[in-house]
């Protein structure tokens, strides 16, 4: 299964329901009564002006202001039954951090959320939270707009930031067992903390030469400052993890080479990292990337600051990002900001398939993106010098549903028709990376080569290795990595204590 | 950060760098290249893996100063860093026991295609070597490969070293007096590679060539370097860089290797602004 649970596990009720018992908090709740509660509006996100923002890849949401996210803290109802936890899949302890900030304990706040997540300014800015823990909002339930989790969080992961006040927990006891986790990206970070956390010697092998993994090639300045990542990698390198770059595990070193260097478990979160083409004529043009290339350039490789930086990226006038998702909305915002008169998303379903959020969405609608739903493209035209300068697309309409749950979309004949361009993104997802798999004997996978795990412990077929994020789960989202990073932590701690 | 031990010219603007990469050393083989940028602000580009000595953690790169990464690498001393580099990377060259192998270097191409023939000279195979270069000075490496052939020849497309003409040539004088290769490998300029791959083709000879498409990762999560290979794309970080040279889209990957050429010499004009005293070296042409 890899949803969440929809059920209270006995240790979390009781841990919940402790805190939801204690007096500061019973306090807190008579300060206003559910009705007052209820009938305040959401404060909404300060977000610098779309026409100002897409000059610059300077961050689009701006953050609340203290008086700001303690107005929204009040209108949380401090549930006896948060199921706002359960839609979290690090389950973050979400009334009390927000009852926290009502009492005006910004650190403290904070304090809960790292109990469970070791990167709480990623998360504010990147989870998905209408489909996770506001999605299961008492409000949400209500029809009404739910508590804005999200930006709480953000809020109080940046006040400590800004502060200066970060604080890493005592780790108490060290325990003397090597750990490798491969992958320096959400899930692998996740797994790494939580294990320094408990004591172990934990190192992690990543490929790039900058710790990360999606969170720095992927996704877009303008949405996660790259400079709060790095605080947050600090803050990992604080707790005793070790992070060695430039190292391919499965080429530099295999998982067996490790194991004879001592390290007596693994944890593999090395990404959905290989691109998805269309497999259509002209593909091969210049001018047409896969998302991961284009992003690589302009985040990884600071492309945005070429000449500074030495690597190039192309600045087009017509830019047609191909895909509906999040990694669609990046690319086609990131070219926005190159300097793209038309820049494009072409989608072959209709507005409300579309898998981005419905903030990156909004977000690109403000900024001047042009939406073309209904549209595929059939094939892609070059000039004499092997640059692309049309996409032949052809018409669809919506038929019934297919096995996603979406409405088919089936081709209109004769629909066929020319839109000019010189840069093209294929966004339409991604698979894994098969150098680790194929340099694992014994490691089973799945269907398109993700490796195969136990979602209830992490497991995969080889008894000291775990796996988790996006190489095990073919393409989902930074929180669903951390979530499952954290898990085969505490898995990982079972194993090695011989449970 | 990586310690260079020497970095010196060999030939015009082809430079030979020593490193120490330990993790690297210690795993290579022949065919497999690494990603190396020099600066922080610097590209990531690919470089074949010349030699190394696991023993010193050391890896030998040979490279020809062509735009603003190489000219970077190329102005480093002795104790100096390199900013990072990864590897070994791509699929390790096939190496057995072919029979005669004939091995065809254009230019910096001989570099890659050192470790490759000496491979396959130690796996027992007849190796025929065959160097071309525009001009004398541009022949690297050839002290190193006649001591890992069995017979070696020179061709200048100047006439001003060996025999004037083009590897083609060459390898028409080899087939012309009775020598039927099991194997040709061919690593230089794109169209060297073409032309070979052409006439081996038509004379039925297995053919190998190593590709040079631009990369980034270099570990097959960018799609950057896609070539097309029997009418498949594949990427040559992870597939590649060694395909059947009869299979290969040559005109397609020249197209590709040109995207950035505008970017390239904006970017090379601005490292020369930079570095004023090396303006007539870079712009200079020969002399």
């Amino acid at each position: 299964m890899k949803k969440s649970a929809i059920h209270f596990p006995e240790d979390l009720k009781n841990k919940l329901r402790g805190r939801w018992n204690e007096e500061w908090r019973k306090e807190n709740r008579k300060k206003m009564n559910v009705k007052e509660r209820m009938s305040l509006e959401r404060t909404p996100m300060l977000e610098n002006e779309p026409m100002e923002r897409i000059k610059g890849f300077f961050e689009v949401n701006k953050g609340y202001t203290p008086e700001m996210a303690l107005s929204e803290a009040r209108r949380c109802m401090d549930c006896p039954n948060p199921t706002c936890v359960l839609g979290c899949p690090v389950s973050i302890d979400i009334p009390t951090f927000i009852k926290k900030i009502e009492i005006g304990d910004f650190l403290g706040a904070v304090k809960v959320i790292k109990e469970t997540n070791s990167l709480p300014a990623v998360c504010g800015r990147v989870c998905p939270q209408e489909d996770q823990c506001e999605g299961n909002c008492i409000y949400t339930k209500m029809g009404k707009k739910p508590v804005a989790i999200g930006n709480l969080e953000r809020f109080v992961a940046d006040y400590e930031r800004t502060q200066g006040a970060v604080e890493v927990p005592e780790i108490k006891i060290k325990k003397n067992k090597k750990i490798a986790i491969v992958g320096a990206g959400p899930a692998g970070l996740t797994a790494a903390g939580e294990l320094a956390k408990m004591g172990y010697k934990v190192k992690i092998f990543e490929a790039l030469h900058k710790p990360g993994g999606v969170l720095v090639y992927g996704i877009p300045e303008f949405r996660l400052p790259k400079a709060i990542l790095e605080k947050e990698i600090d803050y990992m390198k604080k707790m005793g993890v070790e992070i060695i770059t430039d190292f391919v595990i499965g080429k530099t070193a295999t998982i067996d080479e490790l194991r004879k260097e001592g390290y007596e478990a693994f944890f593999i979160g090395s990404g959905a990292g290989a691109p998805w083409f269309l497999g259509l004529p002209g593909e091969e043009l210049n001018g047409v990337y896969s998302a991961n290339e284009y992003l690589t350039r302009v985040n990884l490789m600071k492309a945005f600051k070429f000449p500074e930086f030495d690597t190039p990226i192309p600045r087009g006038k017509r830019v047609a990002v191909i895909g509906g998702g999040n990694t669609a909305m990046d690319s086609v915002r990131t070219a926005k900001r190159l300097g793209a008169e038309h820049a494009m998303i072409l989608y072959r379903r209709s507005r409300v398939e579309m898998p981005a959020r419905i903030e990156e969405a909004k977000h690109a609608e403000e900024e001047g993106i042009e939406f073309k739903f209904l549209t595929n493209p059939k094939r892609f035209i070059g000039d004499e010098d092997g640059w692309v300068k049309q996409v032949e697309c052809i018409r669809m309409k919506l038929g019934e549903p297919d096995a996603s749950g979406r409405r088919r979309p089936i081709p209109i004949p004769g629909s066929e028709h020319l839109i000019d361009v010189d840069i093209v993104i294929i966004a339409i997802g991604t698979k894994p990376n098969p150098l680790i798999p194929n340099t694992t004997p014994g490691l089973e996978l799945e269907k398109w080569g993700e490796i195969k795990v136990n979602w209830d412990t992490m497991k995969t077929s080889i008894p000291d290795v775990f796996a988790g994020g996006d190489i095990a789960r073919g393409g989902a989202t930074v929180i669903l990595a951390m979530g499952d990073g954290r898990k085969a932590a505490h898995e990982i701690d079972k194993y090695l204590s011989g449970e | 950060m990586y310690k260079i031990i020497f970095n010196r010219p060999i030939a015009y603007k082809v430079k030979h760098m020593r490193v120490k990469a330990p993790f690297v050393a210690w795993k290579r083989k022949p065919g497999n290249f690494v990603i190396v940028i020099s600066e922080e602000n610097g590209e990531r580009i690919p470089l074949t893996i010349v030699d190394s000595n696991p023993n010193d953690g050391t890896i030998d790169l040979i490279y020809q100063e062509v735009g603003t990464s190489t000219y970077r690498m190329g102005r480093k001393k002795e104790g100096e860093d390199i900013y990072r580099i990864v590897g070994p990377l791509g699929k390790p060259t096939h190496i057995e026991k072919f029979g005669t192998v004939v091995a065809i270097g254009g230019g910096v191409g001989i570099a890659p295609l050192f470790p490759i023939a000496k491979g396959m000279m130690e796996a027992g195979n007849r190796v025929v070597t065959i160097l071309g270069a525009r001009t004398k000075k541009l022949i690297i490496l050839e002290k190193e490969m006649r001591d890992i052939s069995d017979d070696l020849r020179v061709w200048t497309d100047d006439g001003s070293y060996g025999k004037k003409g083009l590897v083609t040539h060459a390898l028409q004088e080899l087939i012309e007096e009775g020598l039927r290769p099991d194997l040709v490998i061919a690593i230089g300029p794109t169209i060297m590679m073409k032309f070979v791959a052409k006439m081996t083709k038509e004379n039925g000879i297995k053919t190998l060539v190593s590709l040079n498409p631009i990369m980034v990762d270099g570990t097959g999560m960018c799609g950057a370097c896609r070539v097309i290979v029997g009418g498949k794309v594949k990427f040559a970080c992870v597939d590649g860089p060694e395909f059947d040279g009869h299979l290969v889209d040559y005109d397609n990957l020249i197209l590709r290797l040109k995207a950035y050429r505008e970017y390239e010499r904006e970017s090379l004009e601005r490292f020369a602004r930079f570095y004023p005293q090396l303006r007539s070296y870079i712009f200079g042409g020969e002399k």
